[in-house]
């Protein structure tokens, strides 16, 4: 009982870190998308808070809180209240699987870095627990008893049921080439530049579009869509509750990152042979080199959804669901014929 | 008193008290909602077993893919309260009630069957739940009903874009 205790307290702690670090990443990628969208529309953007306007999101998260916390009388008050907890919760979720960097051994002790990053089911997880945050989206759309909220939270869950099958299928590739669903073992595979973006080029685009949708980025922000819905599904939400479904779409965001640089750019591995620094495998210095290098895929990832963002415009309705059905779904039926084949050969 | 045992306690209970909210509220998305917390626990137990592969797909499909659609049919349609259903005694219910004896009948008879020696699950079996092993079995063992579910589902398919396509025409 003691070890289970212990693993408890390790898992707390680690979980801590974890959700600490992604509201840094949250409230940063908060700051950047605003300053490069200032940037692309010749505008300065946020200035006034701190030097070059750094405070900015956490005076924005300061007045989030302050605010008055309205729930529409006729509104289903339960729902209302659980949707952006659901969202939330299901964004940071996805953490409890992904490796940040390769484990490390100090006093014969194994200490992994992240809390379950081994497990055989870690993409399978990954995929679950996305396609449930749907309800997150969905409940505030309807539980607000709003036409536009409930237009948004329809949009979403049509969007998401969509692309899922996509993202799912250009992923059986990469588990094909992998012959594993643990996150680790996808990473390890992929040392000395064998990164499965030069190997999977077309799922790398079907997992990249889908991503896209999933997250309910422009160009798929039809959950959203402020010309037609006023603000689409979180119409009716205030304070803090809007707080946490825009913070959920930062740290899904992050998340789809995070899973594209895993999948296809090699996730923690260094570009370069660690040799050239020094680092002996398993040691601290490595895995911070690791953790770094992961940082540096993923910002990069987070800095091109931003620059997307402001630079496509967002697709109608039926276009959306022509890419989805008609393009991205048959691409990763015939990656999946392809990559099996030619393993079949290889082998 | 082991840590899997108070998991099992704590999730059958879930279970068991969500699938009862599904079936009595009124309200069809509170039910809807109650289901996707049945299939979670349900998930729950299976990682108990050490079913872990199976586990993560009933979440996947049925929590993720299947309960969403019902959700959005029951938004679409934006279904209010139910009426309570006035009903007295009839033939079908005096049938409903046999068959629930029997069904509890034969859950206490396989409960008693078990005896405590083989409670606990065997070291081993923690190989069964991977998704390789249960691979393996799908395409060896159980090939014929494998591909005969595949031609049930292309069928399917099939039959509904028939369906859909009818409209237009």
């Amino acid at each position: 009982m003691n070890e289970i205790s212990w693993i408890l307290i390790e898992a707390g702690v680690k979980a801590l870190i974890i959700i600490g670090m992604m509201l840094l990443v949250a409230a940063a990628s908060v700051y950047v998308e605003r300053k490069v969208s200032a940037f692309i529309q010749l505008r300065i953007g946020p200035n006034r808070v701190g030097p070059f306007g750094l405070l900015q999101p956490f005076a924005d998260v300061f007045k989030l809180f302050l605010k008055e916390d309205i729930i529409p009388a006729a509104a289903d008050r339960w729902f209302h209240r659980i949707a952006p907890v659901i969202s939330l919760g299901v964004a940071f979720a996805v953490y409890a699987v992904i490796p940040f960097a390769d484990y490390i051994v100090i006093d014969d002790k194994i200490i992994q870095f992240g809390i379950a990053p081994d497990v055989n089911i870690g993409i399978l997880f990954i995929l679950a627990l996305t396609s449930v945050g749907v309800y997150g989206i969905t409940l505030a759309g309807w539980s607000s008893n709003n036409k536009y909220s409930l237009l948004g939270g329809l949009r979403s869950s049509a969007q998401m049921i969509s692309y899922e099958l996509s993202m799912g299928l250009a992923l059986v590739s990469v588990i094909l080439i992998t012959g594993s669903l643990s996150l680790t073992d996808i990473v390890r595979d992929q040392a000395g530049w064998r990164w499965n973006i030069f190997i999977q080029p077309l799922g790398f685009i079907i997992f990249l579009v889908s991503s896209f949708a999933e997250t309910n980025r422009a160009p798929f922000d039809l959950p959203e869509a402020e010309p037609e819905l006023v603000g689409g599904f979180n119409t009716e939400y205030s304070g803090m509750k809007f707080g946490m479904f825009f913070l959920a779409e930062y740290a899904n965001m992050a998340t789809a990152s995070a899973l594209i640089a895993m999948l296809y750019l090699g996730g923690w591995q260094l570009p370069f042979p660690p040799e050239w620094l020094g680092l002996q495998p398993h040691t601290l210095a490595m895995a911070l080199a690791q953790f770094a290098f992961l940082v540096i895929k993923v910002a990069v990832l987070i800095f091109f959804f931003i620059w997307v963002r402001w630079s496509i415009p967002r697709f109608r309705y039926d276009q959306l669901m022509n890419l989805g059905w008609k393009v991205l779904l048959p691409l990763a039926i015939v990656n999946i014929l392809i990559t099996a084949v030619v393993l079949y050969i290889l082998k | 008193m082991s840590l899997s045992y108070l998991f099992f306690i704590v999730l059958g209970v879930l279970a068991i008290a969500s699938a009862i909210v599904t079936i009595a509220h009124k309200n069809p998305i509170v039910s809807a909602m109650s289901l996707v917390l049945h299939f979670f626990m349900l998930a729950g137990l299976y990682l108990t077993l050490n079913a872990q592969f199976l586990a993560v797909i009933q979440v996947l499909v049925y929590a993720g893919a299947i309960m969403v659609l019902v959700v959005f049919v029951i938004m679409l349609l934006n279904l209010s309260d139910e009426a309570q259903l006035k009903e007295k005694l009839n033939f079908r219910k005096i049938i409903a009630a046999f068959f629930a004896l029997g069904l509890i009948t034969q859950f206490t008879t396989m409960y008693m069957g078990v005896s405590s020696k083989n409670a606990f699950l065997p070291p081993q079996s923690i190989e069964a739940g991977k998704a390789q092993s249960i691979g393996k079995e799908l395409f060896s063992h159980y090939l014929v009903p494998f591909e005969a579910i595949s031609l049930l589902l292309v069928v399917a398919i099939i039959g509904a874009i028939v369906l859909s396509k009818r409209r237009y025409e």
